[in-house]
C-alpha cells in the first residue's frame, strides 16, 4: 500500500482537457462574433476600509480567453480587487462589468445605484470561478462532495447527474481516484486542484484566481500551475493574482503591476519583466527574479 | 458493617424506581430539546446587528447562568402562582414547572457553546461558499451548520449528562422523578446505603448509554474517508472509565 495522499508526480501525468467542447464551441463562436469583446472589466474601482483607502480608481479589462497576471506587493490591493470583481464585497465606487453586464448592482443607467440583496448577488456569482489562497474547500464533504455542492444547490441539478459531471471535472484535474477523499486527506496541491474543479464545474465566463500557489510548499506548486496553463490553453478567460513570474511568463498575456491601490503599469509579459518603465515595477520584478 | 445485597437487589428492581427513571429521562429529554432551540436563538441573538437583540441576550445568559438551577426550580414553581393564580391549576404540574426552569437554565449555557461554535467555523468557509453562488440560507444549513454541529457535540454532550443529574433537583418540587422516589422508598424501609446506591447506578447506566451515543455520533462526523481505522471515538469515551 503507498500512501493514499501524495502522489503528485503520478496525478500530475493525468491532467486532460479541463474544458468542456460545447463550452469551447460556444467560446468559439461567440470570439469570431467580435474578437475583442471584454468579458470582465472594471471601471474607476474605489473601495475603502475604514479610514484606508484600499482600491483608488482601478480599471482594467479582460477580453475573451485572455490571461491576465496581477502583480504588486502585499497590500497593494490586488485581493480585494479580486473580491471586489467575485462581488464579494461591494464597490465604494466605479463598475463592474461581466459580458457588458454591469454586476452587483441595481437600477444601473441614471438613476440611484444601490447593492443588490445578497440573494441575487449569489446568482450572478455563479459565473464568476474564484480561486482562494488557503483553499477553503468544504471540510465536511469529500472531493467529490465539494465539486458537486455548486451543481446541486446553485444550478438544480439532480444528485445523479451532478456526480456524474463532478467526477469527470476530478479526473480532469488529475483525482479521479481521489474522489472520495475528504480534504483533511489530501495535499495541499491537490486540495487546490479539487477548488479549482469546484469553480470550473459550474462554467463560469471567468476564474478568478487569488494567489493561488502561496500557500503550497514548493514541490506542490508545479501540480497546481500545470493545471491553469493546461485552462488558459484551452481558452478560459483568467484573472490570476500571483508571484510566480515563471507561470505569468508561459501562460499570461497580459501583466498588471499594482501598488498603493492603484495600477502602476500594464503590459505583455516581456514588457513588464524585462523592460518595465515604472521605477517601482522594476524594483519589485528585480525582487521577484 | 450493614449492607445488604438482597435489598440491594430489590432496590435495583424496584418498580418506583424504574417509573421514577423513566421520568428522568423524559423530563431530560424535554428541558434539552427546549434548552437547545431556545440556546441557539440566543446564540444568534448575541451576534445579531441589533444593540437591542444584543443586549436583551446578554442580559438572558447573565441572569440564567447566575442564578442557581434550584432557586431558579423553586421561583417557577412557588413564585409564578403567586404572582399568577392561572399558575395554581391543574395544568402547571410539577413536571411541567421543572421542564421550563431547567430549559431556560439550558439555553444560556447551550447559547454559548453554540456562540463558539459559530465562532470556530474559518471565516474563509463562508466566502467560498458564496462566491460559488449559494443563496444565504445554503450557505448556513449546507456549510456552517455541518462545522458547527462538529465543534459542538462534546460540549452538549457534556451539558446533556450534566441535565440528567440536574434532573433530581426536581425532587425539591415533588417530581416524581428518580430521586424523589427514592427517597419514598427510603421514607418506608430506613435502608439508605442500599437504595441511593441503587438510583446511582441507575444514573451511571443512563450517563453510560449517553456516552455511547455521543461516541456514534462523534463518528459520523469524522469526516474521513475510512472510519474503521483508528481509534474510535467510543474507546476514548469510555477510556476514563476503566
Amino acid at each position: 500500500m503507498t500512501d493514499p495522499v501524495s502522489d503528485p508526480v503520478h496525478d500530475q501525468h493525468k491532467v486532460g482537457h479541463l474544458l468542456d467542447a460545447a463550452l469551447l464551441h460556444e467560446q468559439v463562436a461567440a470570439e469570431s462574433a467580435g474578437a475583442t469583446e471584454l468579458v470582465l472589466e472594471a471601471s474607476e474601482v474605489h473601495k475603502r476600509y475604514g479610514r484606508t483607502e484600499v482600491l483608488r480608481g482601478v480599471s482594467f479589462g479582460v477580453k475573451r480567453g485572455d490571461v491576465k497576471a496581477i502583480l504588486g506587493p502585499s497590500g497593494s490591493g490586488k485581493s480585494t480587487l479580486l473580491r471586489c470583481l467575485a462581488l464579494l464585497e461591494p464597490v465604494d465606487a466605479g463598475e463592474v462589468r461581466l459580458d457588458g453586464r454591469r454586476i452587483g448592482v441595481k437600477g444601473a443607467s441614471g438613476g440611484m445605484v444601490t447593492p443588490l440583496p445578497e440573494r441575487l448577488l449569489a446568482k450572478q456569482r455563479s459565473d464568476i470561478g474564484m480561486v482562494f489562497q488557503r483553499f477553503n474547500l468544504f471540510p465536511h464533504l469529500t472531493a467529490l462532495g465539494n465539486v458537486m455542492l455548486g451543481l446541486v444547490e446553485v444550478r438544480g441539478r439532480k444528485k445523479a447527474e451532478a456526480h456524474e459531471i463532478a467526477e469527470q471535472m476530478l479526473i480532469r484535474v488529475g483525482l479521479g481516484e481521489r474522489k472520495q477523499f475528504y480534504p483533511s486527506e489530501l495535499s495541499g496541491g491537490q486540495q487546490q486542484r479539487v477548488a479549482i474543479a469546484r469553480a470550473l464545474v459550474m462554467n463560469p465566463k471567468v476564474m478568478l484566481f487569488d494567489e493561488p500557489t502561496s500557500a503550497l510548499d514548493p514541490e506542490l506548486v508545479g501540480e497546481v500551475l500545470a493545471v491553469m496553463e493546461e485552462l488558459a490553453r484551452e481558452g478560459m478567460t483568467m484573472v490570476v493574482v500571483t508571484h510566480e513570474m515563471e507561470f505569468a511568463r508561459r501562460a499570461a498575456n497580459g501583466v498588471l503591476m499594482m501598488d498603493a491601490g492603484v495600477v502602476l503599469e500594464e503590459g505583455t509579459p516581456d514588457e513588464i519583466f524585462t523592460r518595465p518603465q515604472n521605477e517601482r515595477t522594476k524594483r519589485f520584478v528585480e525582487a521577484l527574479a | 458493617m450493614d449492607f445488604r445485597f438482597d435489598i440491594f437487589f430489590q432496590a435495583l428492581t424496584n418498580p418506583a424506581l424504574q417509573q421514577g427513571a423513566k421520568e428522568t429521562v423524559l423530563l431530560t429529554i424535554v428541558a434539552m430539546i427546549f434548552g437547545l432551540a431556545l440556546g441557539l436563538f440566543v446564540a444568534l441573538m448575541r451576534d445579531s446587528a441589533s444593540r437591542l437583540l444584543r443586549g436583551f441576550a446578554w442580559i438572558y445568559v447573565w441572569f440564567f447562568r447566575g442564578v442557581p438551577t434550584l432557586v431558579l426550580l423553586l421561583i417557577v414553581w412557588s413564585g409564578l402562582p403567586q404572582l399568577f393564580p392561572a399558575f395554581s391549576d391543574k395544568w402547571f404540574s410539577q413536571f411541567f414547572a421543572a421542564s421550563i426552569a431547567l430549559s431556560l437554565n439550558e439555553a444560556a449555557y447551550a447559547s454559548e457553546i453554540f456562540r463558539s461554535g459559530l465562532l470556530a467555523v474559518d471565516e474563509g468557509q463562508r466566502v467560498a461558499a458564496r462566491a460559488l453562488g449559494l443563496a444565504p440560507r445554503k450557505v448556513f444549513s449546507r456549510v456552517i451548520l455541518p462545522q458547527v454541529v462538529r465543534v459542538t457535540i462534546p460540549p452538549l454532550s457534556n451539558d446533556l449528562i450534566t441535565m440528567l443529574k440536574l434532573t433530581s433537583l426536581a425532587a425539591f418540587i415533588s417530581e416524581r422523578e428518580l430521586l424523589a422516589n427514592t427517597r419514598t422508598a427510603v421514607a418506608l424501609n430506613f435502608r439508605s446505603m442500599e437504595y441511593y446506591l441503587a438510583a446511582a447506578v441507575y444514573y451511571l447506566v443512563m450517563v453510560s448509554i449517553l456516552m455511547i451515543v455521543q461516541a456514534w455520533i462523534e463518528r459520523r462526523f469524522r469526516w474521513t474517508s475510512h472510519r474503521e481505522k483508528g481509534r474510535g471515538g467510543l474507546i476514548r469515551q469510555l477510556a476514563p472509565m476503566r
